[in-house]
């Protein structure tokens, strides 16, 4: 056999350096390296040139500027709570709803199940765009589920309280039910997961023991299905707070989420550094959830 | 389960009610006759015709699709790369960088991925001149980024199930390492790959965050057209093109879902056959 040094040169390095090299390569210079001008970015000093930063002036190379706005500003401690506030109330429902939904998928029989699971998913594949546009359709005063809502409402009041229609559009309340909408399939199917898992012996033995349903459901099934219930919130917090497109069509405008705080900063102001100093902000408030998650996780691993 | 627990059924009754009653409400007034998008009057099919004459939307949906196509390919070669190499190579220098590579992205928001994209294109442009333009090839650069790293994370979850003893055989009778990725591990982990193509596929279809940074002027993709349109109101013809889309995703979900269940199947069921043969 002679094989070109080239080619037994491919066969014990080359061929895995180029399988691991080339995505490697192509998430540091598209991911890794655009992350880090944001960070770098966010100690700059804003200035009126083209591009509108530099390092020198008054604060040469870090200027902390910024990130004390983003402490002090009410401005931007406002957005940050109403992204948590729209976000945390989002997460919490979705697990409402989510849970039993992911609890009753596990009970039926097998067939409904896998046609099920993919009514949950197939919402996920279809655009979101649209799903959100759909509900701006259901939300308008003149739609046919306001006008039911109105009607309901004005059965039940005295007729001093009655409305005209429902005042759902461009509100909070707008923002966290398309959220909800939207996110409920990424916390239905964690749920699942770790609901399926679950030995049915076990709810039995508790039955044999003597405890009531409510109580099997509390000592046994839920301390099993926490990791379940960290990944679904998680998967829901995580993109309902950095959330840009659902407040922009139903929210209100005058209490912005802060994914459209960075765009203003930087779209409308030109301010670089502030853009980035907000950015990196929310990624410190993501990354305390994901550690409190991993950790878990770890802990979790660690116990088996 | 002998109890037939009446709440768990309920609840998911309500539940998929509300996940497909504003799907369903859509595509009823997509054959609204009404210009009011929320009054019903009558059954028309008038909004089809003016979407597909609308120039502006068939434009925006041939743009969209070439870049969709484009990225997932390119994000699924990507994808496929760093999903065999995080299940099979578990010592080489940087892994630790290399797997917080492939999950950073997954748990970023998409305003930072939108915003620190765009900073490095326009950064990118003035420093050495490229991409002159933003559009296609900027939007496609980053579809591809986060495209791959849905593909990974399919692909990887495929490669841990794999029986790796099939890969060393080939290796032992002589076949050199590519051969063993083309003639092996590839057919083995092509419904991944297939699922991951498709995956890619959807999200840059349905991307509007990320492009809407990186975009230039010319070239709007549909779910940015959309996104314009839908901020001024509900319109008839958006009813028209949602159900036009979600018709087809439908179709399109259950074929895929049909088919990878019965391939499954007939794995399995080969798998068993052939167990039983060693015997």
């Amino acid at each position: 056999m002679s094989r070109g040094r080239f080619a037994r040169w491919f066969d014990m390095r080359g061929w895995t350096l180029l399988l691991i090299g080339a995505p490697y390569v192509w998430l540091v210079i598209l991911f890794l390296l655009p992350f880090l001008i944001v960070v770098a970015m966010s100690v700059a000093t804003n200035t009126p040139t083209a591009p509108p930063f530099s390092y020198g002036g008054d604060h040469p190379w870090i200027n902390l500027e910024p990130f004390s706005r983003v402490l002090t500003d009410g401005l931007y401690l406002r957005a940050f709570l109403t992204s948590i506030m729209n976000a945390f109330v989002a997460m919490v429902l979705c697990l409402l709803i989510g849970y039993p939904m992911a609890l009753g998928l596990t009970r039926v029989s097998k067939s409904w199940r896998t046609i099920l699971l993919m009514l949950v998913i197939l919402p996920f594949w279809t655009s979101f765009l649209l799903r959100v546009y759909a509900w701006m359709g259901l939300m308008g005063k003149n739609s046919w589920f306001n006008g039911l809502l109105t009607d309901f409402w004005n059965f039940l009041v005295p007729l001093d309280w009655a409305i005209r229609s429902v005042p759902m559009m461009h509100t909070n309340f707008a923002v966290v039910l398309v959220m909800v909408y939207t996110y409920l399939p990424f916390m239905i199917l964690p749920l699942y997961a770790s609901l399926e898992r679950l030995d049915p012996t076990l709810d039995e033995a508790a039955m044999d023991l003597g405890s009531r349903p409510y109580q099997v459901f509390l000592d046994v099934t839920l301390p099993q299905s926490i990791p379940g219930i960290i990944a679904g919130g998680m998967l829901v917090f995580i993109p309902a707070a950095g959330e840009l497109v659902i407040p922009s069509l139903v929210g209100n405008a005058s209490q912005p989420m802060i994914g459209k705080i960075i765009q203003d900063e930087f779209g409308q102001a030109r301010d670089w550094p502030m853009a980035s100093a907000v950015a990196v902000a929310l990624l410190v408030l993501m990354v305390v959830p994901t550690m409190i998650y991993s950790r878990y996780q770890a802990k979790a691993e660690g116990a088996k | 389960m002998k109890r037939s627990p009446v709440f768990l059924v309920s609840i998911l009754c309500f539940g998929f009610a509300f996940l497909y009653i504003p799907i369903l409400s859509m595509i009823v007034y997509s054959f609204n006759a009404s210009r009011l998008a929320t009054v019903w009057g009558g059954f028309s099919t008038k909004w089809y015709v003016s979407l597909m004459s609308n120039e502006a939307v068939i434009k925006a949906l041939v743009l969209s699709v070439q870049i969709a196509v484009v990225s997932a390919t390119i994000a699924t070669i990507l994808g496929t790369m760093a999903g065999i190499t995080l299940a099979r190579f578990t010592k080489f220098r940087g892994r630790t960088l290399f797997s917080g590579l492939v999950t950073a992205p997954l748990i970023m928001p998409e305003v930072i991925t939108g915003i620190s994209m765009l900073i490095f294109f326009i950064l990118m442009a003035d420093w050495i001149g490229w991409p002159g333009q933003r559009g296609f090839t900027t939007i496609t650069l980053a579809h591809i980024t986060f495209c791959m790293i849905f593909v990974t994370t399919v692909v990887s979850a495929r490669m841990v199930q794999t029986d790796r003893a099939i890969e060393e055989a080939a290796m032992d009778l002589g076949s050199r390492p590519w051969q063993v990725m083309f003639d092996i591990t590839l057919p083995v982990i092509s419904p991944a790959i297939i699922s991951g193509w498709l995956l890619a596929f959807t999200i840059s279809l349905d991307d509007v965050v990320i492009s809407s940074f990186v975009t230039g002027p010319g070239s709007t993709t549909l779910p940015l057209l959309v996104w314009s349109k839908v901020r001024l109101g509900v319109t008839p013809d958006i009813n028209a093109l949602a159900t036009l889309m979600i018709v087809t995703v439908g179709i399109g979900v259950a074929a895929a879902g049909i088919i990878l269940h019965r391939s499954e199947k007939r794995r399995l069921a080969e798998e068993r056959l052939a167990f039983r043969n060693n015997d």
